[in-house]
């Protein structure tokens, strides 16, 4: 296997406050790596780091995609070299239907990549295909994006988002907040189609429930700004019953 | 009140009097209409050109705005006219009946007068001057206001359109003025049309303004008849200075939506006197303004309730780049018998650079006790967290936020119902979209 993401000695300030301290983290290719650890650890953050959000300085360290660093990139050119972040609050775009976006949105990466428009035909058939999969009906497309959406609805739409954008690295914080079983399995099962050989996916979660549905191949645990521990799936398990508490004094 | 001392008159200002002295006696219409004029003429020589001191002028200061009086523009040459037949395209693409007016004349032979039943089309340069009965009934008496614009208006009103639509009619087509400018001088026009819409009717109408260089002073009378069906649109641009007035009565239980789109706009004031004068009358009056550079676009409402049942929305919206100023003062007045009236009135200014400024005015008059009016005013940039997400997504920065921005007017645009003139509107916004840097 060969690495896809590496983070090096990531630091992070918001606002002069620093958020991640150090944090080193390898993922690769066909992995499905899980981010567990407690509130104010900075798994978000770590999220939307990687997805090239400004208002967070990073102060050193490195983050390379397929040996490639994207710090200086803008959050389209990640994008468009095969990042993407599943919103953990994804936001109503009021205006913009959704099919419209969803077809800007690949267009732009396919121009950014030199790649010609995705034809009308296969566009249309990709969507209606993914959108009948996690249950999102054709009203939903021609509705703007978000706007009047469940919590559910929402999350779903992000990982239709994803499903059309074909990503090589996927980033999902926190997708089961919010989340009743039902929507949850759904939103794991559109997940787990899209699992590949040379697709990753980093799993951002506070509780071990998602990964009943979505099983890591690795878990790393965060706290302070850094990965304390890393293990096996089963590493989840020992999690939920032992709890957050030990990491947080040792991190300390 | 107090008549104020004004010692000097303007340039501008001495250039009018000059005009109107130069003018009066060859101006069309004599006796009730001379006398008009002149009463006009006289209420805006005490008062001069509004200034910032005139609250419903405040931000539009035509007194520092109008250094010069340009003089009245010349009948139209034939390299006027064509010069003009570029004018009127952003609804190219609209099957609609073109009428043609080049620096303020009526041209017959670049208008469609094919008779259509229960419409009829005149010149009111014409009317005026063999005394024509309805005009005389109709001119400066569907919204009494002491507007200066107004006043100078009838004071110096050449030509314009006379539309009667007939009692019961449903016109094939939309009725498209086009105010073209053809002059290669600097030069002023004041146009004044009328459109009579008889009960029952349903009409659209659009006046399309390429102001050019010239000073235009436009205003449009338009009476509307109980359960009549009304479009209007007004779409303006202009590189000098354009003030347009719609003053507007509406009969009961009518339907009557307006639209107003302006671009490439150097300095621009609409101003819309609105009754409602029947009662069950349903009213969208909307509008969006593109300014960039230096531009000036000021949006004045004055919608009286005069009569109960009736319900108005007001939105506007205005994406303002650079150091464009953009104006919105909306006032809305429910007189004491007009019970049940529901208003509801909304502004929204998306700033696109620190220098661009808007100005949000709304206001209500209520004398009624039994009403719901409502109005609100927003003024922002384009939000962070919205172009973050498209750029997540891939899209480049330009493009969201002209995702942003035509998510923003579209809003407005889309609760136009003609299909036509919708895509048309919204194609012209992207087109300014696409322009910017």
């Amino acid at each position: 296997m060969s690495k896809l993401l590496e983070v090096k000695n990531l630091h992070v300030e918001i606002d002069g406050k620093k958020i991640l301290n150090g944090l080193d983290l390898m993922v690769e290719k066909g992995q499905v790596a899980a981010i567990m650890g407690p509130n104010g650890s900075g798994k978000s953050t770590l999220a939307y780091v990687l997805a090239g959000k400004a208002e967070y300085a990073v102060t050193a360290g490195e983050v390379l995609l397929d040996g490639e660093s994207i710090l200086e990139m803008g959050p389209d050119e990640r994008a468009a070299k095969g990042l993407f972040l599943a919103f953990q609050y994804p936001v109503e775009v009021p205006g913009v239907a959704t099919m419209t976006f969803l077809r800007t949105a690949l267009n732009a990466q396919r121009k950014t990549r030199g790649q010609p428009e995705v034809s009308t035909p296969d566009f249309m058939k990709l969507v209606r295909d993914t959108a009948s999969h996690l249950g999102i009906s054709q009203d939903m497309l021609r509705r703007a994006v978000n706007v009047g959406f469940s919590g559910g609805e929402k999350k779903r739409n992000e990982i239709l988002q994803m499903a059309v954008l074909q990503p090589r690295l996927a980033v999902l914080d926190e997708t089961d907040s919010g989340l009743d079983i039902d929507a949850l399995k759904i939103v794991a099962d559109g997940v787990n189609r899209l699992r590949s050989p040379e697709r990753a996916m980093v799993v951002i979660t506070h509780y071990q429930r998602l990964l009943n549905y979505i099983v890591p191949d690795v878990v790393h645990v965060m706290a302070k700004g850094k990965v304390v521990k890393s293990g096996g799936k089963e590493l989840a398990l020992e999690l939920e019953a032992k709890g957050y508490a030990q990491y947080a004094s040792e991190a300390a | 009140m107090n008549a104020e001392i004004r010692p000097m008159k303007t340039p501008a200002e001495q250039a009018l009097s000059a005009t109107y002295e130069g003018a009066r006696a060859t101006l069309p219409g004599k006796g009730a209409i001379a006398a008009l004029r002149a009463d006009a003429f006289k209420q805006f020589e005490t008062r001069g050109l509004p200034h910032r001191r005139v609250e419903e002028w405040k931000y539009t200061d035509l007194r520092a705005l109008m250094r010069d009086a340009y003089p009245l523009a010349a009948p139209p040459d034939a390299a006027a006219k064509t010069r003009a037949k570029t004018a009127g395209n952003i609804l190219a693409g609209v099957d609609s009946r073109r009428l043609v007016f080049v620096d303020g004349v009526f041209v017959p032979g670049l208008s469609d007068l094919a008779p259509e039943t229960g419409l009829a089309i005149g010149s009111m340069a014409e009317a005026l001057a063999k005394g024509d009965a309805q005009v005389a009934k109709h001119v400066g008496k569907t919204f009494a206001t002491d507007d200066a614009a107004v006043a100078l208006n009838t004071a110096l009103m050449g030509d314009g359109a006379v539309i009667n639509i007939a009692k019961g009619a449903d016109l094939k087509r939309p009725i498209h003025l086009i105010f073209a400018a053809g002059s290669d001088k600097p030069s002023s026009v004041f146009m004044r049309s009328l459109v009579v819409v008889g009960d029952g009717a349903k009409a659209t109408v659009i006046e399309e303004h390429d102001s050019g260089d010239a000073q235009v002073n436009a205003a449009l009378e338009l009476v509307v008849g109980d359960k009549a069906q009304v479009d209007y649109f007004k779409i303006t641009r202009a590189r000098a200075l354009h003030v347009a007035s719609l003053l507007a009565s509406i009969g009961a239980k009518a339907t009557f939506n307006t639209f107003a789109f302006t671009g490439d706009a150097s300095v621009v004031r609409n101003q819309n006197f609105i009754r409602f004068a029947g009662e069950g009358t349903h009213a969208g009056i909307r509008g969006v303004s593109l300014l960039r550079g230096k531009e000036h676009a000021d949006t004045t409402l004055l919608i009286e309730h005069a009569a109960g049942h009736c319900e108005s929305r007001e939105q506007f919206k205005a994406v303002l780049d650079d150091q464009a100023h953009g104006v919105f003062q909306g006032k809305i007045v429910v007189k004491p018998y007009a019970q049940k009236t529901d208003a509801k009135m909304m502004t929204r200014a998306l700033l696109l650079s620190d220098g661009a400024e808007a100005d949000n005015k709304p206001e209500l008059e209520i004398f009624a006790d039994d009403v719901v009016c409502g109005h609100g005013a927003t003024t922002s940039a384009p939000d962070e967290a919205l172009k973050f997400y498209l750029m997540s997504r891939g899209i480049h920065e330009k493009e969201a936020e002209a995702l942003l921005i035509q998510a923003f007017i579209g809003e407005a645009i889309e609760e136009i119902s003609n299909e036509a003139i919708r895509e048309a509107l919204m194609f012209a916004a992207f087109k300014w979209l696409g322009s910017r840097g």
